[in-house]
């Protein structure tokens, strides 16, 4: 999988596509905590759009990311989630979380 | 149960890299009957998680061997067996309750549920310092698609 990170406007977005598993998750996750505390972004959305699979290691990067801006008072928003990343994320009760903007929520 | 119509059996290292290789042998292997798109993610998920937990549990400081064995059934059942000769489960019901995980801060503890929930039937069989096989039942295809 790759990540690519655009930053602007105090916002961060890191586009993930391929398939994330516990092998692809670590270098991401890497990756983006990297930009968090590099830069002074107030808000974190990760994009799913080019997902083509993941299993519940995206629910730990998802979560530890959640975790790390909340620390830092930021949010984070979870855009584009394909079905398969979706269902993922409902199953682990994601769809709980302040992660989602109106146009989002429960697809 | 009757005798399968076809069986693989391969052994790789616990490195992490081998969790997309075991994706994409269960993935082809399954393919012969013919299952929905739907069915077969839900396989790739569960075999992921049930492949990456013998790399990341059973053997956290060294490298070790995983089986996953395959096999396919006359009416369209598959089962998928992953076993490790790693340092097996204290308690199995534990160890599968939604959430539970001695892994820390990245891992989710949801493994087992996701396998729970994407198959018709998980087994568990563990023993301490010998080594734990988990087994994943799923129905690919009512019929069992093609029957060459
Ligand atoms: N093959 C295994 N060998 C040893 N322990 C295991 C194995 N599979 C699972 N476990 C134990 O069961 C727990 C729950 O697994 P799981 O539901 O996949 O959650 P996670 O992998 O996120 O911890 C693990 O934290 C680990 O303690
Ligand atoms: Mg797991």
């Amino acid at each position: 999988m790759t990540v690519k990170i655009e930053e602007a406007d105090k916002t961060l977005t890191a586009f993930l596509s391929g398939e994330i598993d516990h092998h692809t998750a670590k270098p991401a996750r890497e990756q983006i905590d990297y930009a968090i505390e590099r830069g002074g972004a107030d808000v974190l959305r990760l994009d799913f759009a080019e997902v083509s699979f993941m299993d519940s290691s995206g629910v730990g990067l998802v979560m530890g990311r959640y975790r790390l801006m909340q620390s830092r008072g930021g949010q984070t928003f979870v855009q584009n989630a394909t079905p398969p990343v979706m269902r993922m994320l409902k199953l682990a009760g994601l769809d709980r979380l302040p992660i989602w903007e109106k146009e989002e929520k429960k697809k | 149960m009757k005798k399968p119509k076809n069986e693989v059996k391969i052994t790789f290292h616990s490195r992490s890299v081998n969790e997309r290789l075991a994706r994409s042998i269960v993935a082809a292997f399954a393919a012969q009957a013919d299952p929905s798109v739907s069915v077969l993610a839900d396989l790739r998920t569960a075999v992921s998680e049930a492949v990456t937990n013998a790399i990341v549990h059973a053997y956290p400081d060294e490298m070790g061997k995983i089986t996953m064995t395959l096999k396919l059934y006359d009416d369209g059942r598959l089962t998928v067996k992953i076993a490790d000769r790693g340092c097996g489960i204290p308690d199995v019901a534990e160890a599968m309750t939604p959430l539970f995980t001695t892994g820390g801060e990245e891992r989710s503890g949801l493994g087992f549920s996701v396998m729970e929930s994407f198959c018709d039937k998980v087994k568990v069989r563990s023993k301490v310092g010998k080594g734990t096989a988990v087994t994943l039942y799923k129905t690919l295809t009512e019929k069992g698609g093609e029957s060459r």
